[in-house]
């Protein structure tokens, strides 16, 4: 048995330093709290303890008694809920500058690749200073990407793309776990962060060969789908040209628009006809679903931005960065409840 | 005085000897008798509960999967969730205590169905005959909170037996909670006015409410799991066209009220208890009352507090952590009531008593550490690790599975006619005590450490920690082992407990122990407020 007792778990972000900040905040509250409770039962019921017959008068209560005792505790709550939020909000956007890694939780393993071509399962390798973006897909049920050492974790649900964000601050090796029961091998769905000096990082991703970036092996598998036939480099195919295209506001035949991002790009491929571009005709192009993994829509993805990206006016490079557009697919579903044609 | 107030000299007619027989109890309509019914029933699901528990800890005894494989362990928690939660914590205090008492307490022959009630017990078995039946087959491994699309598609075991067990019981919860309402509108003694009801009353008068309104959603929920499993029709699964989080909406818009259906009417119970053992009227009765409807009402509001980290909108996250602040109000309330209730008290210590003080520490850390995970930015961290297996332990077991256990021991007396050694009531409830915190405390400090939750093999340096949780885990079920014993020893041996053993306010206490079929030989008439303990004339009575 090992004798080591960790009470506290290493902090390798900024953001895991200010949790522990609000974490020890909101202890401290509690504690105080309860000394306070706890040490007035505690005198009542020996102060008060019954001696004989005596039958005390009641006392029926007090409204001001009543209000200061749920207006107070209402407004230290406040302050959780107040510093809650902000980290929440924090979190929840990407900066631009954000370093791109994919991972595809699949029962039980998570596969990571980045945009280099390295692929690595279970092992996750970044470097220290600089934001790190990481897009999430699942193959199969939900799964929950969780890095204690970071203090985040994000859930991954299949049918759409979620996305998560740090900063690390320390090197090291830290757990990686799937924090959402996802079936038998849930508890060995876990990992290895491997946290490296930016120059460690640079030769580690070099010493990794690959066969091309993820956009070439991207590109190899638009030839192999036959995707090229139609979305030709010129304007002449059955479908639309994909060069510029990705960031793009698109028109729609259904009279909306429609910022071209991974969601996008990911849900026009396993269900084309959810939102068809203006001047395209609808069940032209075969639905996807099935026939090709998490992994490679992401390369597909990442070809499609190597295309060439445009800045649509007034819209950001893609939905998910803006706060409370969450990358859900909500509208897709509603727009086309029976998920295109299996 | 009344003839019902004296004490019985010999073995008097009563609820449990007027008839003789199965038949007597299979077809009883006396809510004395279907209490009884349920309170062996769910004691059964309580042991094999406990049972499954154990298990889990002993699995978690060692970092390596070593006891069972990994499918046999997730079985094994997930039909400790369902058990527990479904066929004990639910029902426990209502269908039990509820049962027995309410129609006591406000001066009433029997509720207003007898015959929806026996039926409610009916559906109840049935249920946990699927439940059982999933057991026997082979289990299910979905966790208790069936999430999709796992539940829908990938898990290979009996999710829909299981599922349609969860489903049927939720009826005998409606019907539970319909005849509460109903009684407790209609069948007043006169003089019972709204304002003179006992707080027990009000407890489980605001849980029937979340009952009828909330149980019909997982019922529909769970058919759309059965249905999408049978025939595919695309609601849950993104493969075919469904929508997962949607599942979890569902799930948790019932599944979050029905914490406050386990909790709500123990505390009702502590009301009762710390009124009685401090001999004294309740401090701020309308504040403890209302708190309990607002609990109920606020508590259907803030169930997304569970999905911060699915990718929900953040400004849906906003108004639910925010809600969540807000539901605390009312139970922070109610804790400050009981406490100000034993000023200038006269306090004694009885085992129920015991009970009573271990609720209210052990709630309020649950309450608090609820706080910890309805703060949006802590909650990334801690959710799906061992901070939220400790925190709903604290609740559940330290806060209803020890209010239930204060009402046993409380109206044991009125329910069997017999008294316990109350020693060895004070003993086990120090055990429950310490082995629970034993059990739970230091799952708190393995969640902020990161350990995830449902994991059948963790990493080594969580051992200790887990080792003194399991170590805790076998003091509390000596714990619950011993009152199983003393109590089912004072059903031959114990003392005739008389009709008011502990003194206390209330109509159940003016009835004969245990109590006639009836309960009142005359329709009592009420002239005073609950808990009038300064009052020295009895309450009226023909």
């Amino acid at each position: 048995m090992s004798m080591q007792l960790p009470l506290w778990p290493e902090a390798a972000s900024d953001i895991a330093v200010d949790i522990d900040h609000l974490y020890i905040y909101l202890s401290l509250v509690s504690v105080v709290m309860s000394i306070l409770i706890f040490g007035v039962i505690f005198i009542f019921a020996i102060k008060y303890r019954r001696r004989g017959d005596e039958v005390p008068e009641p006392i029926h209560g007090s409204l001001r008694l009543e209000i200061t005792w749920s207006i107070i505790p209402f407004l230290v709550m406040l302050t959780f809920f107040w510093w809650g939020a902000k980290i929440y909000f924090q979190n929840a956007v990407p900066p631009p500058n954000s370093m791109d890694v994919y991972s595809v939780g699949k029962q039980w393993m998570w596969k990571v690749q980045y945009p280099g071509g390295q692929r690595e399962i279970n092992e996750l390798h970044v470097p220290i200073g600089r934001p790190v973006k990481i897009t999430l897909a699942s193959e199969d049920v939900i799964h929950s990407f969780f890095i204690p050492a970071l203090r985040i974790k994000h859930d991954v649900v299949p049918g759409h793309y979620d996305i998560m964000w740090f900063n690390a601050t320390k090197p090291g090796r830290y757990h990686l776990f799937c924090a959402e029961y996802c079936g038998t091998e849930h508890s060995g769905m876990v990992g290895w962060v491997t946290i490296m000096e930016p120059a460690d990082y640079e030769n580690w991703l070099a010493g990794n060969g690959s066969s091309g970036t993820m956009a070439q092996q991207g590109e190899r598998l638009f030839e192999q789908l036959g995707c090229s036939s139609c979305h030709t480099q010129d304007r002449q195919g059955r479908g639309p040209s994909l060069r510029g295209v990705y960031g793009s506001r698109m028109q729609l035949s259904s009279g909306q628009t429609v910022v071209a991002d991974d969601a996008f790009i990911r849900e026009s491929i396993l269900n084309p006809n959810a939102k068809v571009v203006t001047g395209y005709k609808p069940n032209v192009m075969p639905s996807f679903q099935g026939q090709i993994s998490e992994e490679g829509i992401l390369q597909l993805v990442v070809y499609i931005k190597s295309l060439g990206t445009t800045n649509a006016p007034g819209a950001p490079t893609a939905a998910l960065q803006l706060p409370g557009a969450t990358g859900r697919t909500t509208a897709a579903l509603l727009a086309h409840p029976d998920g295109g044609k299996q | 005085m009344s003839t019902a107030l004296q004490e019985p000299q010999t073995e008097t007619v009563n609820y449990l000897n007027a008839e003789y027989g199965w038949k007597s109890w299979l077809f009883t309509t006396d809510h004395k008798r279907i209490a009884v019914l349920y309170l062996i029933s769910i004691s059964v699901m309580f042991a094999l509960g406990g049972v499954f528990a154990g298990l889990i800890r002993t699995e978690l005894l060692t970092p390596e999967g070593d006891l069972f494989n990994s499918d046999t362990y997730n079985k094994v928690f997930t039909m400790h969730g369902v058990v527990m939660i479904f066929f004990f914590l639910i029902p426990s205090i209502p269908a039990t205590f509820g049962n027995f008492l309410v129609p006591m307490m406000i001066g009433a022959k029997d509720l207003a169905f007898p015959r929806i009630n026996l039926l409610s017990w009916y559906i109840y078995i049935a249920g946990a005959l699927f439940a059982l039946a999933a057991i026997v087959m082979g289990g299910v491994d979905t966790g208790w909170t069936f999430y999709t699309p796992f539940s829908t598609t990938y898990s290979n075991t009996f999710v829909i037996t299981a599922a349609v067990g969860v489903f049927i019981a939720g009826f005998s919860s409606i019907l539970t909670g319909l005849n509460f309402i109903v009684t407790v509108h209609k069948m007043r003694a006169p003089g019972m006015t709204w304002g003179r009801l006992p707080l027990f009353v009000w407890a489980n008068y605001a849980t029937a409410l979340i009952q009828v309104l909330g149980t019909p959603v997982v019922a529909i929920t769970l058919a759309l799991v059965g249905l999408e499993r049978a025939f595919h029709i695309g609601i849950f699964d993104p493969a075919i066209g469904g929508d997962p989080i949607l599942f979890q909406h569902m799930f948790w818009f019932y599944s979050h009220p029905a914490v406050y259906i386990m909790i709500l009417p123990g505390m009702g119970v502590i009301s009762e208890l710390v009124t009685c053992f401090s001999r004294k009227g309740v401090f701020g009765y309308s504040f403890i009352a209302g708190s309990s409807l607002g609990i109920a009402i606020i508590g259907f509001l803030v169930w997304g507090h569970h999905m911060f980290v699915t990718g929900m909108s953040m400004y849906a996250g906003l108004y639910f952590s925010l809600l969540t602040m807000f539901v605390a109000v009312p139970s922070a309330i109610k804790v400050f009531n009981w406490t100000a209730t034993m000023f200038r008290g006269s306090i004694s210590y009885e085992t129920p008593m015991l009970y009573a003080f271990g609720f209210i520490g052990l709630f309020t850390i649950g309450g608090l550490t609820g706080l910890f995970l309805g703060t949006l930015g802590m909650d990334v961290h801690l959710t799906d690790t061992y901070f939220v297996v400790a925190h709903f332990h604290y609740v559940m077991v330290g806060g209803m599975v020890l209010a239930y256990m204060g009402a046993l021991h409380f109206w044991w007396p009125k329910i069997t006619g017999r008294l316990y050694p109350d020693g060895w009531g004070k003993f086990s409830a120090l055990l429950v005590f310490v082995g629970f915190n034993l059990t739970f405390f230091p799952q708190f400090i393995l969640g902020y450490m990161g350990q995830p939750r449902r994991y059948h093999a963790y990493a080594p340096e969580f051992q200790v920690l887990n080792v003194m949780s399991t170590a805790g885990a076998s003091v509390l079920g000596v714990g619950f082992l011993i009152p199983l014993i003393y109590l089912l020893w004072s059903l031959r041996y114990g003392k005739p407990a008389g009709n008011n053993p502990w003194g206390a306010k209330g109509l159940e206490w003016t009835t004969q122990s245990p109590p006639t079929t009836f309960n009142f030989d005359e329709t009592p008439i009420v002239t005073e407020e609950a808990y009038a303990y300064a009052k020295h004339e009895e309450t009226h009575v023909g």
